[in-house]
């Protein structure tokens, strides 16, 4: 055994004599411990080679083979320790094993490591992922970075992380610049950075110094998190809005209870699926929701008018028959289209343009497909209030609406009024199912958890105009996000319930009655 | 008694007494298993089941058919007479539960060392038979209360009991609630100490139910013909007028409404041990509505027709899906269509048209 060893030092000097190689042995050979030990090293060392050995080792690319340390990749070995390739891979060759532990240092070393790529994209995405999660380790890297660095958003992302791995620092002039430094951070993270720091610094001033850190990330930190609530409240009442809006019209405006309101939001979504699916394979396929929002539009409508024509006529007047049979619709139109495309979710996929986001403040990010949504409900909602404003049928509607009769004696033809205001109601729940099939599970059931939803919002709005439903969708997103952040999503969803069942106890009408004599309807 | 049913009512309820009161216990329990005219405990339970949805379906018409007023709560007070009678079958299991634990397994899941409130008392039998009806009761009477003094009414009251039905379901999915979280209650072993899968527990268990549906029937047919119930059905044709020739017809209507609550949390009650579980999609939306279909298929404001399309209907459920089960939703939606367009007055109605022609 020692004669071999000796043997083997003389063919491989540098295994040896080269701290690098001893790094590599101690990463490949040594304990848990002993291997994170290495790892920092590398970082620390900071230059190609290093980072090769560390990308290998967190794509399992790196083996043993006796006591030297391989990097096999396309069936080609490389000495990870000298860098010299080898005429052909060892036949004896041994994984080397990644705990999560380890793959978990083996990542931050990584993102270390990137910090001094070219690429500025690279670099900024590194930096990224550091802030807040640095290794002390780490700075000696990130110091060589910074010196490096011309991108002013890297440059000050990396000043928070040094600033971070400073607070530790033995010199006290380091560590009062260091706190000052990180008062202009919003992120979060450093917040708990700098109370961990106040628990075992002892020197007054710097205390006082990193509280008054504390408040000024406290306050950034809370604007970013009010935005973010904003945001996401917007977003949601503009679902809320699009699946509602359909319903102000069928409901609000002609007083069908359409229970398979829901499931023609599902046909919406998926004939957005079958359009994509056409689209699939070509060139244009980040277009495809140009042609998948007037299918979305045109199939539930078309839907929408043959139950008209066919059921729910007979029922005008019966609104409890009309609820039991748009019910029994809806069950029909979930088997068909279980039938159809299976039980299973379908895969919807983003166009490249939805999918990402953009951040508006750290930690805060608005994906690009709920903003698209808020812009197409606000579209939805041109299209409804120009279509029944400024058209002939939009004239017709409302007077079919308010008085029946006297429209009739007038000239409407009611019944085709009536046909041509469901497909259209039917319709524009289609386009609630185009956007909702962006960013919400496409299956059977989708319908089913946006039909109470849009219930309320009508109801609470009040009925028979769609002022009141657009101030309901956008106040029951607020109210729904605000209780979420304090009580969790079911407590706020149970909440916002109950407050509806005791609103609709006191004003009957919805918010903004229309005015009248209606004592009994 | 004349006043109840006439000849012909008595007699079909006493065919109806004999079938479950004496066939149906000799051809399951005297009959051996080996001999074809053996009725099976499937039988059993099916039947058992279905009675209670029975009772259910009366409690909804008396509410429905004779106040006009469209629940779509009901499935809710039934879960909730379910959930109380469960615990205490939970606390009957004692340590034979998975864990060998003296908690019923879904807490020692959780790790809880006691039990939460809500389970105070819940070993005593009478405790929970008082929360079955209470419960349900205390709930319909505080939510009637405050919609019917409002004046909320038609859809606006369908909608609003089903937003409740909604609310409380994703309340019972919740762990924190301290009802087992999506499992529900399952795994029952005794009832007052006796062995619950036995046949003739089963076979007690049945005769209850039935006895239930006939003092169900027997309670509803006597309110229906009372004074009473005249005015609950002057209430349905013509409220306003009640109200001008001087009834405060909240009251009435909130008499009535507690009523068929506790019904259904009572067949709740009696539903849990026979299928043997318990669990919040009892309490979802389409089980509610359900139950409107089952009176609207036998005969709204007829009482006997709401608790035989109760039968026709689940009958017809467990037949398709086990035989077609793709076809089943295609089978219902289609019977919740043509019911409302052709069948107004149900299938009992349909008879009594034939009975008139002919």
């Amino acid at each position: 055994m020692r004669m071999l060893i000796i043997a083997a030092l003389l063919v491989f000097p540098s295994l040896v004599f080269s701290q690098d190689a001893k790094t590599v042995e101690k990463l490949a050979f040594g304990e848990s411990d002993e291997k994170v030990e290495a790892i920092a090293a590398l970082v620390a060392a900071g230059d190609e080679k290093s980072a090769a050995v560390l990308q290998a080792m967190a794509d399992g690319d790196l083996y043993t083979s006796g006591k030297r340390v391989l990097i096999v990749k396309d069936d080609a070995a490389t000495d990870a320790a000298t860098g010299g390739k080898l005429a052909k891979v060892p036949e004896d060759k041994e994984d080397i094993t990644v705990n999560n532990r380890l793959r978990r240092e083996l990542n931050g070393a990584l993102a270390a490591l990137k910090l001094i790529s070219p690429k500025v994209e690279v670099r900024h995405a590194a930096a990224k992922e550091l802030l807040g999660r640095a290794e002390p380790a780490m700075l000696p890297l990130v110091k060589k970075a910074l010196g490096k660095e011309s991108n002013p958003d890297v440059k000050a992302m990396l000043e928070q992380i040094a600033a971070a791995l400073e607070l530790k620092a033995e010199d006290r002039a380091t560590r009062l610049a260091a706190v000052r430094k990180l008062a202009s951070s919003n992120n979060s993270s450093t917040k708990t950075l700098l109370l961990s720091f106040l628990g075992s610094e002892k020197d007054e001033e710097l205390r006082a110094e990193a509280q008054k850190s504390v408040r000024a990330i406290e306050g950034s930190v809370a604007w970013g998190e009010r935005l973010g609530v904003v945001f996401t409240s917007v977003s949601l009442g503009s679902i809320l809005l699009l699946a509602a809006l359909g319903l102000a019209i069928t409901y609000g405006l002609m007083g069908v209870i359409n229970m398979a309101h829901g499931e023609l939001i599902m046909l919406g979504a998926y004939s957005t699926y079958v359009v994509q699916n056409l689209f699939k394979g070509s060139a244009y396929f980040d277009w495809y929701l140009l042609a998948a929002v007037p299918a979305a539009f045109i199939v539930p409508a078309l839907v929408g008018m043959a139950l008209e024509r066919s059921v729910i006529r007979w029922l005008y007047g019966r609104p409890l028959e009309t609820l039991l049979a748009t019910w029994g619709i809806s069950l029909i139109l979930i088997q068909a289209v279980r039938t159809l495309f299976g039980a299973a979710n379908v895969q919807v996929e983003n166009p490249a343009f939805m999918s990402g986001g953009v951040e508006a403040f750290t930690g805060v990010v608005l994906p690009w497909s709920r903003v698209v949504i808020i812009g197409f409900a606000l579209f939805v909602l041109l299209l409804v209030y120009l279509l029944l404003n400024k058209t002939r049928l939009g004239l017709f509607v409302r007077g079919v609406t308010q008085n029946r009769e006297m429209a009739a004696c007038v000239g409407v033809s009611t019944a085709r009024i009536d046909t041509w205001a469901f497909g259209l109601g039917s319709g524009i729940a289609g386009l609630a199912g185009c956007a909702l099939s962006q960013i919400d599970n496409v299956g059977p059931n989708l319908g089913q958890n946006y039909i109470v939803d849009s219930f309320m919002v009508v109801v609470l709005g009040g009925v028979g105009q769609l002022a009141g439903t657009v101030y309901a969708a956008l106040g029951l997103g607020f109210a729904n996000k605000l209780l979420e952040a304090w009580q969790g999503a079911v407590l706020a969803k149970i909440a916002v319930l109950i407050f509806i069942v005791f609103f609709i106890q006191k004003r009957p009408q919805g918010m903004f009655a229309l005015k009248g004599r209606a004592i009994e309807s | 008694m004349n006043r109840l049913y006439g000849a012909r009512g008595w007699t079909i309820l006493g065919v109806f007494g004999f079938f479950v009161f004496a066939v149906m216990p000799f051809f399951n329990l005297y009959v051996s298993t080996e001999n074809p005219m053996h009725v099976s405990a499937y039988w059993v339970t099916l039947l058992g089941k279905i009675m209670c949805y029975a009772i259910v379906a009366v409690a909804m018409d008396l509410i429905w058919g004779y106040a006009g007023i469209l629940s779509l709560g009901h499935g809710l007070f039934f879960a909730l007479g379910g959930y109380s009678f469960g615990m205490y079958l939970m606390r009957q299991i004692g340590a034979d539960g998975q864990y060998q634990q003296p908690m019923p397994d879904f807490m020692v899941f959780l790790d809880w060392k006691e039990f939460p409130w809500q389970w105070w008392n819940s070993e005593s039998f009478w405790w929970c038979a008082m929360l079955v009806v209470v419960v349900p009761g205390l709930l319909a009477y505080v939510f009637g209360y405050f919609a019917f003094r409002s004046r909320v009414k038609g859809v606006y009251f369908s909608i609003i009991t089903q937003a409740l039905t909604f609310a409380a379901m994703l309340l019972f999915f919740r762990n924190a609630t301290g009802f087992g979280g999506n499992n529900g209650f399952t795994d029952f072993r005794r009832i007052l100490d006796i062995p619950i899968a036995t046949p003739q527990t089963r076979m007690a268990l049945f005769a209850v139910s039935a006895a239930t549906l006939i003092g169900t029937l027997l309670l509803a047919r006597w309110i229906v013909t009372s004074k009473f119930g005249r005015v609950l059905a002057a209430i349905r044709d013509a409220e306003a007028r009640v109200m001008f020739c001087g009834y405060d017809t909240m009251y009435y209507k909130l008499a009535i409404w507690t009523l068929s609550a506790v019904l259904c949390g009572i067949a709740g009650a009696l539903y849990v041990p026979q299928v043997g579980i318990i669990n919040p999609s009892e309490m979802s939306p389409a089980n509610s509505i359900e139950i409107a279909i089952w009176v609207a298929v036998g005969g709204r404001g007829t009482l006997a027709g709401a608790a035989l399309g109760a039968g026709l209907v689940n009958g017809a459920k467990s037949f398709f899906t086990q035989a077609f089960p793709e076809y089943w939703l295609f089978f219902l939606g289609l019977l919740f269509i043509l019911v409302t367009l052709f069948l107004p007055q149900g299938v009992l109605g349909l008879l009594n048209r034939w009975k008139k022609s002919a």
